[in-house]
């Protein structure tokens, strides 16, 4: 029988669990789980600047590699700072687990000095959350904080640790739970048999049929076993946001994204449908447009593992709930051996969608010229050339968000990082920090603006301490663009604090701390500015790139439309 | 419509706040709640009164069922079952009105349970519509004081809640 304290199960817990790093920031609550960091060597804590980073750090690490992300933080402040990075989690589902230290027992509710009361602060952004009323509770509670954040529908998980759990004088004994059971938490895998065979019989009647696909792919690893359906059936297929990835979209069946800034025929297509296959994916507000003119003559088959996600916004026809992994596995064995119904309304919708791609071949924008200020679409295009297409890709949020989730073409999922739910800027450079970390042979990139990378430019000193390599490209607009675009759009041009005044010079602050920063405002510039940003993969580099401050996010769909009503451009709408 | 839904919940510090948290949070309207332990110490039983169309509610099951300490959970008004709310009021009770107040008191099959010279209590037990009667009934002599349970209910037959 091993007798630990309560700090020293959480380090030893941490171990068995298998986690090798975990991101925070230490302070009074939690200083006696720091203690007991110190005194192991498995699991490596990366000592951020800002607990908001703590976060957005695990968070990329648990995009790109499917497993929890750790963050450990202490009482008041500590954990407050972290609630932004929770709600970003929380809204992409994304498994992590945030330890928050908290005043002693005695203390609560006292007002005690740097007492918040942070299970109730994050209740609505958490899939659930633990305090620990006893130390010897602590192997189990981990293991079901662990437990839920991973299974199901994935999501952030708060731990509350009063002090005195922690103490190093009160001892008890250590087992590692390897399971757990929770009564009331028993997540459904598989979908209804029944349900299942008839959306695969109106998936082979179907005439104009669309995938409609989300980020329940990339969370649920079903992004082989949807390829394969996809291709048997030789349907077209759209992404989510968040979705970008789970099926490669260099391929000819891949119509891109979709949605209020997705591609014209991704939009085109899902209007006109007969039938919808959405799986892992919620009919968002940024995809559905106006629900009541969505998809008019679309039947709609709706798969996800929660059972919540169906019908809440667009009543699904087929509601399927189970793991997106098990229900495409039973399509395609469903599906072997038969044939698409009617081949030749597939070719007619085939001939439909060729000729809105070709529509818009060619006049998605304008390069610039010699002399001119660079497109920050161009820069993504040459960025996706300069890594092959296969580098871990963050975003902050805004123009430069949707320009490189549009012009950055992923061929394999987990790799594209981006807070879509809650849109967080100051997401993209500690989740990129977070995904190096973890993969230090991969490039990182982080596209941002020069607006949300001062929210969160303090990490740069992280980047120092544990000399991680990530490759930041800012398209300095020296403007919010997004917001821009919308006060162009809706308020007559009058750009209320959407410019950006006072900026610093971006390659001496870099410089500052020790990194390599390279100006670039010209075209002619751009390519031997990457070539050295991407010379050594270990790295940090910072281009600051100037572009057009006047360029617009298009598609963009029109406010109360359907999915077809879309602005083209400054000057075309459908 | 209005529905009942029942609620076996887990006897946890915080489980209450993340039911009431769920109807704010997404919109969703309460018109009772009412919350007490069961024979089993770890359960505590909750009853909630809403209104909603069957997308709503439809949506407020399924966000329910999501929440970890929700263990199981019916809604009542789906099949045949038995709603009962407690309620105390604070009668004027002087004069004429004394008879009158015993008088519709026993109508209702309400019992008496506290009296004063000049003030009656009353206990009357029933559905929401019976209450509301009873209250209406009550106003033209003056009520000073009401304090409601909210709904509690439970299915008629064989059909239980339980784990």
């Amino acid at each position: 029988m091993e007798l630990l304290s309560g700090a020293d199960m959480i380090a030893r817990f941490l171990k068995d669990e298998g986690v090798e790093r975990i991101y925070g920031y230490p302070g009074g609550a939690a200083l006696h789980i720091y203690d007991a960091l110190f005194r192991q060597d498995s699991v490596q804590h990366i000592l951020v600047r800002h607990e908001q980073a703590a976060t957005h750090a695990a968070d990329g690490y648990a995009r790109a590699s499917g497993k929890p992300g750790v963050v450990l933080v202490t009482s008041g402040p500590g954990a407050t700072n972290a609630v932004t990075g929770i709600a970003t989690a929380y809204m992409d589902s994304i498994p992590m687990v945030v330890l928050c230290g908290q005043v002693a027992s005695h203390l609560i509710g006292e007002d005690a000095f740097q007492e918040t009361d942070i299970v109730g602060v994050t209740r609505p952004v958490v899939k659930h959350s633990f305090s620990i009323r006893h130390p010897s509770e602590i192997p189990e509670v981990l293991k079901k904080a662990f437990y839920l954040a991973a299974t199901g529908r994935p999501g952030p998980v708060v731990v509350d640790i009063p002090k005195d759990m922690t103490a190093p004088t009160e001892r008890y004994e250590y087992v590692y739970p390897k399971k757990v059971k929770i009564r009331s938490y028993n997540p459904v895998t598989r979908g209804h048999s029944g349900q299942i065979k008839k959306a695969v019989d109106m998936m082979l009647k179907a005439r104009r049929p669309v995938f409609y696909t989300g980020g329940g792919i990339v969370t649920g690893r079903a992004s082989e076993a949807l390829t394969d359906l996809v291709q048997r059936l030789g349907f077209p297929i759209t992404t989510t946001l968040m979705g970008i990835g789970g099926y490669p979209q260099g391929d000819r069946q891949s119509l891109g994204w979709l949605g209020m800034h997705g591609s014209y025929e991704a939009n085109m297509a899902m209007h006109h449908a007969d039938l919808i296959v959405a799986i892992g994916a919620r009919f968002d507000d940024r995809v559905t447009n106006n629900t009541s003119k969505f998809c008019p003559t679309a039947k709609i088959v709706h798969v996800d593992i929660d059972p919540s996600s169906i019908s809440k916004t667009v009543r699904a026809d087929v509601p399927i709930v189970g793991a997106a992994g098990s229900v495409i596995d039973e399509m395609i064995s469903l599906v072997q051996g038969r044939e698409p119904a009617n081949p030749e309304a597939l070719g007619e919708w085939w001939k439909s969608i060729d000729g809105w791609r070709s529509e818009r071949e060619g006049k998605l924008y304008e390069p610039s010229k010699p002399g001119e200020a660079l497109k920050p679409q161009e820069v993504i295009e040459a960025v996706y050339r300069a890594t092959r297409g296969e580098a871990f890709v963050t975003t902050d949020v805004g123009q430069h968000q949707m320009f490189a989730a549009q012009y950055y073409k992923f061929a394999k999922p987990n790799r594209f990082i981006t807070s879509g739910g809650l849109g967080t800027m100051g997401f993209g450079f500690p989740a990129a920090m977070g995904i190096k970390l973890s993969y230090p042979q991969d490039d990182v990139v982080c596209f941002t603006g020069e607006g949300s990378f001062q929210m969160m430019m303090q990490e740069l000193s992280t980047c120092k301490q544990f000399d991680v390599g990530v490759k930041i490209v800012n398209l300095n607009n020296q403007s919010l663009g997004m917001v821009r675009q919308w006060q162009d759009l809706n308020y007559k041009s009058r750009h209320a604090h959407s410019y950006m005044e006072s900026l610093p010079d971006f390659a001496k602050l870099i410089e500052a701390y020790g990194f390599t920063a390279i100006k670039v405002t010209t075209i002619d510039e751009l390519a031997p500015a990457l070539e050295r940003a991407f010379a050594d993969t270990n790295e940090l580099v910072f281009l600051d790139i100037y572009v057009d401050p006047f360029e617009h996010v298009y598609p963009m769909q029109v406010p109360l439309g359907s999915m077809r009503d879309m602005l083209l451009s400054k000057t075309e709408r459908t | 419509m209005r529905h009942i839904i029942s609620i076996l919940l887990e006897n946890e510090p915080g489980a209450l706040s993340r039911v009431v948290g769920l109807f704010s949070q997404r919109n969703f309207n309460i018109e009772t709640l009412n919350v007490a332990p069961t024979e089993d110490p770890s359960l505590s039983r909750l009853t909630v009164t809403t209104v909603g169309d069957d997308r709503v509610i439809e949506q407020i099951t399924k966000h329910l069922n999501k929440l970890i300490d929700v263990v199981k959970l019916v809604d009542l008004t789906e099949g045949n079952h038995i709603e009962r709310e407690l309620m105390l009021v604070k009668v004027k009770a002087l004069g004429a009105a004394r008879d009158e107040v015993k008088r519709t008191a026993d109508i209702f099959r309400a019992q008496i349970v506290d009296v004063t010279p000049s003030v009656y209590t009353v206990q009357i037990t029933g559905d929401a519509g019976k209450l509301d009667a009873f209250i209406q009934a009550m106003a033209p002599i003056g009520i000073l004081e009401v304090a409601r349970t909210g709904v509690s209910g439970i299915a008629r037959g064989d059909k239980l809640l339980t784990l």
